[in-house]
């Protein structure tokens, strides 16, 4: 089953890129014009986040060169030990919604510490695998359209993290 | 809620580390920020002009259409406010499906083309649609089919099997697209009711 759905996404892209100039082309579309004339506006586009990914990323770099981590950790591991998520994933989890490339070091970290195959390795492997940069997908797909208000999509977003943590917790305790 | 999460961050980062004595890395801390931002959005702009190239060839080929037509019995019921067979509809399925393989480098680009099309639809013009809160709350939490990099790093470190966390994790991923999906749906009428 796992090899079928990586041949697929190995082969997806380039099948596409086969797929869409060819029917294209087909139904008369001038290709390459076509082509110029859509990739024109992605400078735009990615300039665009430049301030919303600056505001966000400084507040996230600062939280966690100060040490602020490791003080939220401490406030919230008594709670945390309650509903049963180990002590040691807790920094991965307060990254994980902030910072894609942290998450993923602080779990490498962990698999290397107590190895892939250990619980606490593939809970924290779940909990890479399974989450989102919440706050780094928020700022960036709002800011590339100039959206400031955001509603209430932090707190939908905060929901969902928190869900597939504690659903990792669970699986990964039913399952190993 | 976004200010309180930035503002909260700052300040509780600088007061942390005036506590510990180490306040000259906030700084340095504030400006690395910064310099990693811009060379995200830098490296953004190419595939983000490649994906927006095949996306118009794409959606001239009449397949994006094709695409949110197929789709549209699940993507009706999900988007109400996005009018039936409009490109952002395709744009988001291309989005999803881009997310669901493990695909990163084609998902963002596609989801910011879905983003620009749900802008089209937005009356407010800096303030977020329903539609859009929709698709951030499906895009965050949706299920992964393959996650890539964690794989790799289970395998650097000598797993026995390295893709045993797929089982797991579309199983937690399935519990949380349903509960971001529900919870987008009631904050949606507590808002609304809020007038705002």
């Amino acid at each position: 089953m796992f090899e079928i759905i990586a041949e697929l996404s190995r082969w997806a892209i380039p099948v596409l890129l086969l797929v869409v100039p060819l029917i294209a082309a087909l139904r008369g579309v001038k290709v390459y014009e076509t082509f110029v004339d859509g990739a024109e506006e992605g400078f735009s586009t990615a300039v665009k986040t430049i301030p919303y990914l600056v505001a966000m990323l400084v507040a996230i770099s600062i939280f966690r060169a100060s040490g602020a981590m490791e003080v939220l950790v401490a406030l919230m591991s008594p709670f945390l030990d309650t509903v049963g998520l180990p002590a040691e994933v807790l920094p991965h989890a307060i990254m994980r919604p902030l910072s894609g490339g942290a998450a993923l070091g602080i779990a490498s970290d962990i698999i290397k510490t107590y190895g892939p195959d250990s619980f606490l390795g593939r809970l924290v492997s779940t909990m890479q695998g399974s989450c989102d940069t919440t706050f780094y997908v928020l700022t960036l797909y709002f800011g590339s359209v100039g959206i400031k208000k955001y509603r209430y999509s932090i707190i939908t977003g905060l929901v969902a993290d928190l869900t597939t943590l504690t659903a990792s917790v669970f699986i990964a305790s039913a399952l190993f | 809620m976004v200010n309180f999460v930035w503002l909260g961050m700052i300040v509780f980062g600088i007061f942390v580390a005036a506590v510990n004595g180490n306040i000259e890395v906030v700084t340095k801390a504030a400006l690395d920020g910064a310099d990693n931002a811009v060379k995200i959005s830098i490296s953004l702009i190419a595939i983000i002009t490649f994906w927006l190239g095949i996306m118009k060839l794409t959606e001239e080929a009449g397949l994006v259409r094709a695409l949110a037509w197929i789709m549209r019995p699940v993507m009706n019921f999900i988007f109400p406010g996005v009018p039936k067979n409009h490109p952002a509809m395709g744009a988001m399925i291309m989005n999803l499906s881009a997310n669901i393989l493990g695909l990163g480098n084609a998902a963002t680009p596609m989801g910011l083309i879905a983003m620009r099309e749900l802008q089209k639809l937005n009356r407010g013009h800096d303030t977020a649609s329903d539609a859009m809160c929709t698709f951030l709350a499906l895009n965050t939490s949706c299920i992964t089919l393959i996650p890539t990099t964690i794989i790799g790093i289970r395998l650097l470190y000598g797993s026995t099997d390295p893709t045993e966390i797929v089982g797991p994790t579309i199983m937690a991923t399935a519990v949380s697209m349903t509960v971001a999906l529900v919870t987008d749906r009631l904050l949606r009428l507590v808002y609304s009711r809020k007038g705002r």
